[in-house]
């Protein structure tokens, strides 16, 4: 009896040193790094998974709790062989309609810093504090100050006589001391009276400052550079267009075919915001002086975006109840001329910013140009027209070429500048 | 001196006149004609009350083929249609046809965002972690319909293109696709 019981005694220790050791290679086993995981997660499972959200697939925080390590990997490296020997897996198949991709180029090790990551309490960013000045927008003035100038230099010689004046009658009396302001002064006047040169400079003066405004502010009617319009959302052309990096075509995308350049519909929205919902930590916009942080941008995504588009971000599917955004228009060119976005960005190859300025820049998008005629004309008459790569127009290109005497033809010379181009 | 008097006032009020003009941007400018300038006819984006929405701007009947245009696409958005697109639908254009130029320049408008220029899944997007996972076309198998399928609808949590790219446009981007990943 006692040899059963030291026996039994080794068994058990044999055991439960074996259970021990077990316990904690799977323990080591399911230990990956959770830092490499990270990337392996972003480039592989990123696309249908979030940690804390259901996207496409279901949300993966903390999946390791659910589900063991064996039936993950198994899962992972190909889901559909294992939804034929599995009973959960199929069932878990049925989450969505969607099929998961098969990873079989993922080793264990990989799999298991991806389920380390998963199963890693969320890291918080530390914000910086941000103290970056908002750059004042620099908007272009070219106007002629031949006038000032002008005005300015009348001005000026009638300070200078004025000046003179009163250092002759100082000097004719040659009593000033004992006289007092008032009297000094009604001397001046007195002399200015006399002075019929000086009321003739003066009429001159007063007649061109006069029309100096009067023409400045005729010239501005009609003219609405730096429009700047309040627009319904606190929407930024500087996140989406500058740091983003995001084609101005890619939304504006009836820029290439058409009249206009296109208020894109709000699927194109969707097509990034189905995935982003909220904007990273340190995003901010400012405008009119107030700065908008995270808490308002999320808003403007997740209430008025997807109340616009009708887009359930809950259930993950459209209610098919929709409502137009209200955009403001920015460039709002006179209904006497015609204008086609296609002719300037398709066949002449301009940039968007060549017209609408540096709007990569704007949070809040504003007229740059004055869309006046003399603006247009000044370009079709600077613009140079490429004619190689163009067949078809060689020997008209040519002959235009020749009728000017010049080598390349602008675009005034090929009829840029005929009334019925653009007013008919 | 009454004249010097009277000529300040003037200038004065003219300064004021000129300076208390609304210089806030919010609202546009005074127009000499207005009736010239705005349309009488609705324009594109207009407002029309007639409707629920007050768009002016209506969708073409269901089912409608504009003259000139593409024919519907016939492929379902599932799986199953997915499947049928990536073995049966074939690229229409001819080699004489493809333009890799305009398809890369295409591509870099509006795919190149995500994918990256080289099509291995590291746009600009990818690389600010707005927009993670996506795979390298390299290592996916894919073919000329599935890709065209996939403009058409979108795919997880890619959206569909077909709005913004014309059906031409999107063989030439399936080309392009596919050089890179072939190359």
């Amino acid at each position: 009896m006692k040899s059963v019981k030291k026996h039994n005694l080794i068994s058990r220790l044999t055991l439960s040193s074996l259970a021990f050791l077990f316990f904690f290679s799977i323990n080591l086993s399911a230990q990956g790094d959770a830092a490499k995981g990270k990337k392996l997660f972003n480039a592989n499972c990123a696309a249908c998974h979030k940690l804390d959200k259901k996207v496409v697939g279901p949300a993966l925080g903390g999946v390791t709790e659910k589900r063991d390590n064996a039936w993950l990997k198994a899962w992972i490296k190909d889901n559909a062989a294992f939804q034929k020997v599995d009973a959960d897996a199929k069932e878990a198949a049925a989450f969505s309609p969607a099929s998961m991709t098969a990873f079989p180029q993922l080793s264990d090790q990989d799999i298991d810093d991806i389920l380390a990551f998963t199963s890693a309490p969320p890291v918080k960013k530390v914000v910086k504090a941000t103290t970056d000045n908002v750059e004042s927008t620099n908007k272009p003035e070219n106007k002629d100050n031949t006038l000032t100038y002008i005005l300015g230099a009348i001005m000026f010689v009638m300070l200078l006589m004025i000046y003179n004046l009163y250092r002759t009658v100082i000097e004719m009396k040659d009593d000033t001391k004992s006289k007092n302001l008032s009297e000094q002064l009604k001397s001046v006047c007195d002399a200015f009276k006399a002075n019929k040169f000086l009321h003739f400079l003066l009429l001159i003066f007063f007649t061109l400052l006069g029309t100096w405004f009067v023409f400045s502010w005729l010239f501005q009617v009609g003219v609405d550079q730096g429009y700047q319009p309040i627009q319904p959302i606190k929407f930024s052309h500087k996140i989406h267009a500058g740091d983003n990096k995001i084609d101005c075509q890619y939304c504006h995308s009836s820029a290439k075919h058409s009249k206009t350049s296109g208020i894109p519909s709000a699927n194109v929205c969707m097509n990034c915001h189905k995935n982003i919902s909220e904007v990273a930590e340190d995003t901010k916009i400012v405008l009119d002086g107030i700065t908008y942080g995270k808490e308002a941008l999320d808003k403007e995504i997740q209430e008025k975006l997807y109340t616009a588009v009708g887009w359930d971000a809950d259930k993950l599917e459209y209610t098919g109840k929709t409502q137009p955004i209200e955009w403001v228009r920015v460039h709002n060119l006179s209904n006497f001329v015609y204008y086609n976005h296609s002719q300037h960005v398709t066949v002449a190859g301009f940039k968007c910013q060549k017209c609408h300025g540096p709007v990569e820049t704007m949070d809040e998008v504003y007229q740059f140009s004055p869309l006046t005629m003399g603006w247009c004309i000044n370009c079709h008459k600077d613009s140079e027209i490429d004619m190689t790569e163009n067949g078809y127009y060689k020997k008209i290109h040519e002959q235009l070429a020749n009728k000017y005497g010049v080598e390349k033809v602008t675009e005034a010379q090929m009829g840029g500048m005929e009334c019925g181009k653009c007013h008919y | 001196m009454k004249r010097v008097i009277k000529n300040s006032i003037v200038l004065l009020a003219l300064i004021t006149l000129i300076t208390s003009c609304d210089k806030s941007k919010r609202k546009p400018n005074l127009q000499y004609m207005p009736n010239m300038y705005e349309s009488v006819s609705y324009d594109t984006y207009g407002e029309n009350s007639i409707y629920s929405n007050n768009m002016a701007s209506r969708l073409p009947v269901e089912g409608t083929v504009a003259r000139n245009s593409e024919l519907p696409y016939e492929y379902e958005n599932t799986i199953d249609g997915y499947k049928l697109a990536k073995a049966e639908l074939k690229n229409p254009l001819d080699s004489t046809k493809i333009d890799f130029k305009k398809g890369k320049k295409l591509y870099d408008i509006y795919c190149i965002s995500c994918h990256g220029k080289k099509g291995d899944g590291q746009g600009e997007l990818v690389k600010r972690e707005k927009f993670l996972g996506i795979p390298n076309y390299k290592d996916r198998d894919i073919t000329e319909g599935s890709i065209y399928h996939v403009i058409m609808y979108g795919l997880n949590m890619m959206g569909s293109h077909a709005s913004q790219l014309t059906e031409e446009e999107r063989w030439q981007v399936v080309a392009y696709v596919q050089q890179l990943k072939n190359n």
